[in-house]
């Protein structure tokens, strides 16, 4: 310098740091690693795997119904979502279809799952920004609602509660009353959070233009989902290729336009006002009848007739024994899960266990898509977007 | 279009170059052979009646001891789930992939989600994808040996742990 001191250079080397694999902020157990320049990321690389659980592999050694608990244990903040996903596959496959009451149970409890897993996501996302308030709100929901799947069936979160040809148990008397309450409470729960944060100074400024994935990503990732509909892009399942009676009820896609975590969240808020929209019209609607088909070859057969006579413990005896037998064949079934589309690729050979299941997870393709949106941002908004894509990681990984 | 009209579409472009094509409950695939499956998959994303814009998944089959299956001249297969927003429909293209050279062309240029969901097959059935940037295991650990997935790896075999880095310091002490 002119006046004859020296300055040490600072270095300018990039700094790599890993996020990861456990971290409070990642929710799970994934791996990113980043280069960074000051608090700017540079690089980033992600690695998963830390879940891996062999899932699909299982699915290959057990009869078909024996995947239905397996199956709630890949997006676990809304289980009953996936098992419903395996069973209405399972149906495809075979040929049958579900009663209209047994369909409008599980559309009440796919959008009370969606409905807990937007909460929990918004939730911990709020936490990993620092506003722990709605974090208490939404949680307190999640139990309620898991109360209410205890009355259901006995169980709280991993319920085990559909069957191939239907659900296991109808609902129990003023079951759909309470159901009603709570999703009228719940709505109101919401809409005080969303008060909280929709135009809250400082949650704009970490989450505007945060992790944004545009259109074009989308589509190369196979985005869905909150994250795709938060881009612009309006494909649901549920409206396109409408399953459990989907196209009877009135409801909007929320969309958004700018792609970053601002509008991720806002769409997920949206999407619980329309699932409670879409629960008080079907309990509205609910037809009465039977809850499980009456394909003897598929459904056991009721406990009186097992009891009391020789075809019916037969038959139980055989459906227990031999499993549910499908012709060979393969089909891709998709259905919406919380996080986008939730896709089974079964292969049968004609025996009671399936050749091949594969899931097409939607964590997987939103979660590719991480490394790139992050680039250029700080830290800080790579945390506020990880927690608003939503990774779960037992889906993530199987 | 129904899935039938597309599988009649690709089976009137393609001709030879389909090796199978096969319909089940309404759904169709046909089968074509590694060398055309780019082709194939361009042709699907790029005509105006298709569109298959979307590639949804992408998923490895090994059919080792499959049932009755003569006319399965090969071991592998990997499906390519496609589905067209603006048309609504969904196909489904394989590759056959045979023991011996276990060779798919990489379409992670056509689609970037083909990136991982490459490297799961690869990791899981040990098919290699040429062209792929990036071709490492994803979901199980790099000293694992064999492919899991695979009909003739036992569901009970143990795998070695990845080893326990070597350069931390509790590592030099000895429990008495």
């Amino acid at each position: 310098m002119s006046d004859g001191t020296h300055v040490r250079p600072i270095p300018s080397d990039l700094l790599t740091l890993n996020i990861g694999p456990a971290h409070p902020a990642t929710h799970g157990t994934l791996r990113v690693q980043v280069q960074l320049d000051g608090e700017t990321i540079r690089n980033a690389a992600c690695e998963i795997g830390y879940l891996h659980r062999g899932f699909e592999k299982q699915c290959e050694t057990v009869y078909y119904q024996f995947v239905i608990p397996y199956a709630e244990r890949l997006n676990y903040m809304g289980p009953v979502n996936n098992s419903n996903a395996w069973c209405y596959a399972m149906e495809q496959f075979l040929g049958i279809e579900a009663p209209a009451r047994a369909q409008a149970l599980r559309v009440i409890t796919s959008e009370l799952g969606r409905i807990i897993d937007h909460a929990v996501c918004i939730g911990t996302n709020l936490v990993d920004l620092g506003a722990l308030t709605n974090f208490w709100y939404m949680f307190n929901y999640r139990e309620k609602v898991y109360d209410l799947y205890e009355e259901l069936c006995g169980a709280r979160m991993m319920v085990n509660y559909p069957r191939i040809g239907g659900v296991s148990l109808d609902a129990p008397d003023d079951w759909l009353e309470k159901c009603l309450r709570l999703v009228d409470e719940m709505g109101e729960a919401v809409s005080e959070v969303q008060a909280l944060i929709s135009r809250n100074r400082i949650f704009m400024d970490r989450t505007v233009g945060a992790g944004t994935i545009t259109k074009e990503l989308a589509i190369s990732h196979g985005v869905t989902g909150p994250c795709l509909r938060a881009a612009g892009i309006g494909y649901d399942v549920r409206k396109a290729q409408p399953y459990w009676g989907y196209e009877k009820y009135q409801f909007e896609v929320p969309v958004a336009d700018g792609g970053d975590t601002y509008d991720r969240t806002i769409v997920r808020f949206q999407e619980m006002y329309e699932s409670c929209k879409i629960i008080r019209q079907a309990i509205a609607s609910i037809p009465g009848g039977p809850v499980l088909a009456s394909d003897h070859l598929v459904v056991l057969p009721e406990k009186d007739k097992v009891y009391n006579t020789m075809e019916g413990l037969i038959n139980h005896f055989k459906l227990v024994m031999h499993g549910i037998q499908p012709p060979k064949g393969e089909l891709y079934s998709a259905t919406e899960g919380g996080n986008g589309e939730l896709g089974f690729y079964i292969v049968s050979d004609g025996s009671a266990k399936p050749w091949r299941v594969r899931i097409r997870p939607p964590c997987f393709a939103n979660f590719s898509v991480f490394p790139k949106i992050i680039k250029g941002k700080m830290v800080s908004d790579a945390i506020a977007a990880l927690g608003s894509i939503n990774i779960i990681a037992g889906e993530l990984d199987r | 279009m129904t899935e039938r009209e597309i599988m009649a579409k690709v089976t009137g472009r393609f001709g030879a170059k389909v090796l199978q094509s096969y319909e089940f409950r309404g759904q169709c695939a046909v089968t074509v052979k590694a060398g055309d499956l780019r082709e194939v998959l361009t042709f699907l994303r790029d005509d105006a009646d298709t569109a298959t814009d979307w590639l949804m998944d992408l998923a490895g089959v090994d059919y080792l001891g499959f049932p009755d299956d003569d006319d399965r001249e090969w071991r592998f297969e990997v499906a390519y789930q496609l589905y067209s927003s603006s048309q609504n429909h969904r196909f489904r293209v394989k590759v056959a992939v045979p023991e011996d050279k276990l060779q798919v062309p990489s379409i992670w240029d056509l689609w970037a989600i083909a990136n991982w969901m490459e490297r799961e097959v690869f990791d899981l059935y040990g098919v290699s994808f040429t062209g792929h940037p990036n071709l490492r295991r994803i979901l199980c650990h790099d000293e694992f040996e064999g492919h899991a997935l695979r009909k003739d790896y036992p569901i009970n075999k143990r795998q070695k742990l990845s080893s326990p880095a070597e350069n931390l310091l509790c590592a030099k002490v000895e429990l008495a």
